[in-house]
């Protein structure tokens, strides 16, 4: 069981971290709904470890991006500052919601990011 | 400006709510609100996601919701499959790789909406999900 487990975590990492390297986003997009559909996690579990992983995803290729001088520090907190506002508030309202709301409302997500990809927005 | 900080604002009760980073709204914020190029704008917004994903995080780990071991595993992992993609972004078609993917994340969706809908949850999925299955 331990090895298959090992396995799926492996191949959600890749899959997340090709998207990111592919896409420039942080791969939270894959990582949240493929820990609910193979290994079982809870919508909330699922999102709290995916934030913990985004973080060791974005600071790596913020050093490789930085090493390249596209990063642009003020900008990035002009944006960045009131996100971290914003995400005290999503991370308080996601208590108190039901774990299938979660589900449904990261569905959507999925439906308008492949949508995106599909019209080559 | 001042819609760049009013999408900033979105964008971080999004990644709060449902776990992802925010670069999907930060890239256009920066592009269009602040007049960065492209590339500089996926680069500053993996800079942003950070201290969100970071405060995420540690709201969550507080409410129980963060297995910080496979969070650390996936992170690592991805990093190794960000160099990947970024040799792969190289090679193949990017219009490929967007149909590819698209049609992925579509499939997902389709499987959790199927799940919701069947009802077929598991009743530990409302409780911090058994502990059980996280450290099998």
């Amino acid at each position: 069981m331990a090895g298959r487990r090992t396995l799926r975590l492996a191949a959600i990492g890749t899959a997340a971290g090709l998207f990111s390297g592919l896409f420039g986003v942080g791969g939270g997009v894959l990582i949240v709904p493929l820990l609910v559909l193979w290994c079982g996690f809870g919508e909330r579990l699922a999102t709290g470890t995916s934030l913990a992983a985004i973080v060791i995803i974005a600071a790596a290729a913020t050093a490789v991006h930085g090493v390249y001088g596209n990063v642009h520090l003020r900008e990035g907190l002009l944006v960045g500052l009131p996100a971290v506002a914003g995400v005290l508030l999503g991370t308080e309202l996601q208590q108190r919601i039901s774990s299938r709301a979660i589900s449904l409302i990261f569905a959507a997500l999925l439906a308008v990011v492949a949508i995106a990809l599909l019209a080559g927005l | 400006m001042i819609e760049a900080v009013l999408i900033g604002l979105v964008a971080g009760v999004v990644a709060g709510l449902l776990g992802v980073g925010g670069g999907a709204l930060f890239v256009p914020a920066l592009t269009i609100g602040l007049g960065l190029s492209q590339l500089d704008a996926e680069a500053t917004s993996l800079l942003a996601i950070i201290p969100v994903a970071l405060v995420g995080a540690a709201r969550q780990r507080s409410h129980g919701n963060v297995d910080l071991r496979t969070g650390v595993v996936l992170g690592v992992v991805a990093v190794a499959g960000a160099v990947a993609g970024v040799a792969i972004a190289n090679a193949v078609p990017e219009r490929g790789l967007e149909v590819g993917f698209g049609l992925f994340l579509l499939f997902v969706a389709g499987r959790l909406v199927r799940r919701d809908l069947r009802g077929d949850r598991g009743s530990g999925a409302e409780v911090g999900q058994g502990a059980g299955e996280r450290h099998v």
